[in-house]
């Protein structure tokens, strides 16, 4: 191995990818982000737009896809890069703004303040990202290219210091590497925060031939999507993330773990790889090394419990995935017996910059327990969706009120879910707690994959942990007697509680089966699927107790304890858009011209409350049913 | 519901190709599975039988993987299908309204095929397209904000997109495969397995 010659290797594919990106910033290129949720909101049709239009004018300009930058709520999102202008980013676009762009700004210089989300560069015109809340907590060390690079060209990677890691890498000892790991303190970032450097560590002395690297990309929690979108906006910091990994346990294989579900990350991943082999950073002989490492997808067939490391290999090994006892890890006998090293997507993501920045560098973030960031994709009621990196140590509160600019329509805040299915629901008052690995566990909740779903006043806790339930019910894989059946209890107990047949016996019975459950499983799926369970009955006692004393549902969400009721003395008689817009033919006009609901024929679809003119507001909830006897009482 | 004679002649045909594709190892039985099912959209038990008898491997280690999986269907997806989203965001929304119109419309339950093999329903967790909940994919087109009113709105564009079709529509496969299904006697929706 020759160190120098590794270093032009290097300076020669760096020296080209910025001649490539160079040439980009000679002429206006608009930049449209094109990720999974793009495309949802419509990217390609602003695309098709842009290309039309620039067409026409004439002008010497680029349309270029890139992948998200978690601003999710404002898709489809562009960013213009104009010599002798900043780079701007427009957000809410459609064809009609994207022609009016192409014509005020790319033709004639106006850059069409009123659109603009934010400015990329200082600039005296407008703000930056500096300049909002949002700015001022983030701090993006994996998000950091996602959104501002071509994910299907790696020269753009590359430009950005991409693969120089790699470069560092395979001038050091493999020792050394996973020295720096170690000092580094990273943690999994695939729920359970395993330090890494140990893992990596375990695998390089374990004997076997050959090592195997193997990227968890299955994401399956509800509300997760951060992994997905990191493999469609920049996936070659995984990959590289990956080899620098091979190289340090001596590794000679790869596999990425993708869900099929996620058909937009398999095809940017498939020609990553492809690329990355053309440039001689993957194959044989990396840069010139002598060190060889291939990469290989491997298709996930949607199952949430091959999240679980053990249930991933049986699954890569044709079989159905169900978790092994442990010991003997992974890291020893893995995949067909053989040492493998097992990372999720963000952890492999953090490796470049640790080994190009160093390990004091990681740790200057975060707290000391749990260095570096964390990333959420925030959704639910709140204004700014999206995904979101903060430094680990930041308040709940900060995230979702100041990042995530708070509820809309002013409703209070109910809850907040964090770590999907596997987590639990927080109240206000835990809003304060720094997150890391250890203090949300403390509050019962987990880290988890990252999902952080806010809830406000209109949603029912009860409901929540009874959805949740369902959903790892389903999903448990049967081997476990204690999660097979006993999930099946608690959801069949939590159901009747949510139609109003709960007794207050029932609330002892599910903390009892929750606490079976956790000691009783084999996996992280049966430890923690009573957890939804056990936080809402910590923090919304009350909640239950309205279901079960009062059947009432005080968010009035459970459709068994509402009814919908329309007040006279608010209903306009000259309206009829609740009549026509009851799939049932429920709502009918009464003599007297007022309209009415018949309970008989009312699927509770919501869609009278939705329809009802504001002005009016006629249309209520009741909880419980019993008031509609009341209010029908008085009026006769 | 009864093989098209289009599906006999891919289980007889090209299986075994598939299967020696990848060098017949019971261990790539989930990528056999995937490009079967891309082959026939979904996976029929002949086709199962055949895979494990040529991976040489007992039915019950196919069928197995194919129920464990929530990529696996068992029943033939419809001419158009409908998803709607049941992730933590959708559900929030409203997710299983737009569910319960759908089953009310389509008159099918959660997973079924419509017996002329018009219309198919499916819940999938996230989409991730949190923002735009109750969120349902209609033919690969996705749906933001699906109310009950939204429902009708989809349906009508169905029926309006077939009757167009119908007229324009000359000989072909698909004629064909609507005439073979005529033939058929109707039979109740079968329900997926393990559910």
């Amino acid at each position: 191995m020759n160190s120098a010659s590794i270093g032009d290797f290097y300076a020669e594919i760096k020296s080209k990818a910025d001649a490539k990106v160079d040439a980009l910033k000679e002429k206006p290129v608009v930049w449209i982000g094109t990720a999974t949720c793009g495309k949802a909101a419509g990217a390609m049709e602003v695309k098709e737009a842009f290309e039309e239009a620039i067409k026409n004018s004439g002008l010497d300009a680029e349309v270029k896809e890139v992948g998200c930058m978690g601003y999710c709520y404002a898709e489809p999102l562009v960013i213009i890069s104009k010599p002798g202008f900043p780079d701007i980013c427009y957000g809410y676009l459609d064809e009609g703004l994207a022609n009016r762009l192409v014509e005020d700004f790319l033709m004639n210089d106006d850059p069409c303040f009123e659109y603009a989300l934010v400015a990329l560069e200082t600039n005296d015109y407008f703000p930056t990202f500096s300049d909002f809340p949002r700015g001022v907590y983030e701090e993006k060390i994996i998000l950091e290219h996602c959104g501002f690079i071509d994910p299907g060209d790696i020269d753009h990677y590359i430009a950005r210091e991409g693969y120089a890691s790699l470069a560092k890498t395979l001038r050091m000892q493999p020792e050394e590497v996973i020295r720096e790991m170690k000092d580094s303190k990273l943690r999994g970032r695939g729920g359970a925060g395993f330090p890494t450097g140990v893992k990596w560590e375990t695998c390089s002395m374990a004997a076997g031939e050959p090592k195997y690297v193997i990227c968890n990309g299955d994401e399956g929690d509800p509300g997760a999507f951060m992994d997905r979108n990191i493999l469609e906006s920049n996936p070659h910091q995984v990959i590289e993330g990956m080899i620098i990994c091979a190289y340090a346990v001596g590794a000679s294989r790869g596999y990425l773990y993708i869900r099929a579900e996620y058909p937009q990350a398999i095809l940017r991943v498939k020609q990553a790889i492809q690329q990355a082999r053309e440039k001689g950073l993957l194959g044989d002989s990396i840069m010139g090394s002598g060190f060889n490492f291939d990469l290989e997808i491997f298709q996930g067939s949607g199952a949430f419990v091959c999240g679980e490391e053990t249930a991933l290999l049986s699954s890569m090994e044709g079989k159905m995935g169900i978790p092994q006892q442990r010991p003997p890890h992974p890291a020893v006998s893995g995949l067909r017996g053989k040492p493998t090293v097992l990372n999720n997507v963000k952890t492999l993501c953090y490796v470049p910059p640790i080994i190009r920045k160093g390990a004091d560098w990681f740790k200057s973030t975060g707290t000391p327990e749990s260095p570096g960031t964390a990333v959420f994709s925030l959704v639910g009621k709140v204004n700014c969706t999206g995904l979101v990196e903060v430094p680990m140590g930041t308040t709940l509160r900060n995230v979702i009120f100041d990042v995530g600019e708070g509820i809309p329509e002013e409703k209070g805040f109910r809850a907040v879910q964090i770590g999907g299915p596997s987590g639990g629901c927080l109240p206000e008052s835990a809003l304060d707690i720094p997150i890391d690995f250890d203090s949300l566990q403390e509050a019962g909740a987990i880290m988890g994959s990252g999902g952080l779903v806010v809830m406000d006043e209109d949603d029912c806790m009860v409901a929540v942990a009874r959805y949740f339930l369902e959903f790892t019910q389903h999903e448990s894989c049967g081997k476990c007697t204690f999660c097979r059946l006993g999930t099946r209890q608690m959801l069949d107990l939590l159901t009747k509680i949510t139609k109003g047949e709960g007794e207050l016996s029932h609330l002892e019975i599910l903390r009892e089966l929750a606490e079976d459950i956790k000691g009783g499983s084999l996996c992280n799926l049966g430890k923690t699927a009573p957890n939804p369970v056990l936080t809402t009955l910590r923090y919304f006692k009350d909640e239950y107790e309205a279901h079960i004393n009062k059947r009432t549902c005080p968010a009035k969400m459970c459709p068994d304890l509402i009814v919908y009721y329309i007040a006279p003395e608010k209903c306009s008689k000259l309206c009829n858009v609740c009549v026509g817009s009851c799939p049932t033919e429920a709502v009918y006009t009464r003599e007297d011209g007022l309209k009415a609901i018949d309970q008989e024929k009312c699927v509770k679809c919501n869609n009278c409350l939705k329809t009802c003119p504001p002005e009016y507001n006629a249309v209520v909830k009741l909880s419980p049913p019993e008031l509609l006897k009341e209010k029908e009482g008085n009026l006769s | 519901m009864k093989l098209l004679e289009r599906e006999k002649e891919i289980i007889s045909n090209e299986l075994q190709d598939i299967v020696d594709e990848y060098q017949s190892k019971p261990e790539n039985l989930i990528p056999i599975l995937q490009k079967v099912q891309d082959k026939l959209g979904y996976l029929p038990l002949p086709a199962m039988e055949k895979i494990a008898q040529a991976l040489h491997i007992p039915a019950v280690d196919v069928f197995g993987p194919a129920t464990f999986y929530n990529q696996f269907r068992l029943n033939p997806p419809g001419e158009h299908q409908v998803k709607v989203c049941m992730g933590t965001a959708c559900y929030m929304a409203g997710g299983s309204i737009a569910m319960e119109s759908f089953e009310r419309r389509l008159n099918i339950k959660e997973g079924e095929t419509s017996p002329d093999r018009k219309y198919s329903l499916e819940r999938v967790a996230c989409v991730g397209c949190c923002t735009m909940a109750p969120v349902v994919v209609v033919d690969d087109e996705v749906e933001g904000s699906v109310t009950p009113t939204r429902v009708d709105g989809i349906m009508l564009s169905f029926e309006a997109s077939d009757g167009e079709k119908k007229q324009e529509q000359v000989e072909g496969p698909e004629k064909e495969q609507r005439e073979e299904l005529e033939k058929e006697e109707k039979s109740e929706p079968e329900k997926k397995e393990g559910e």
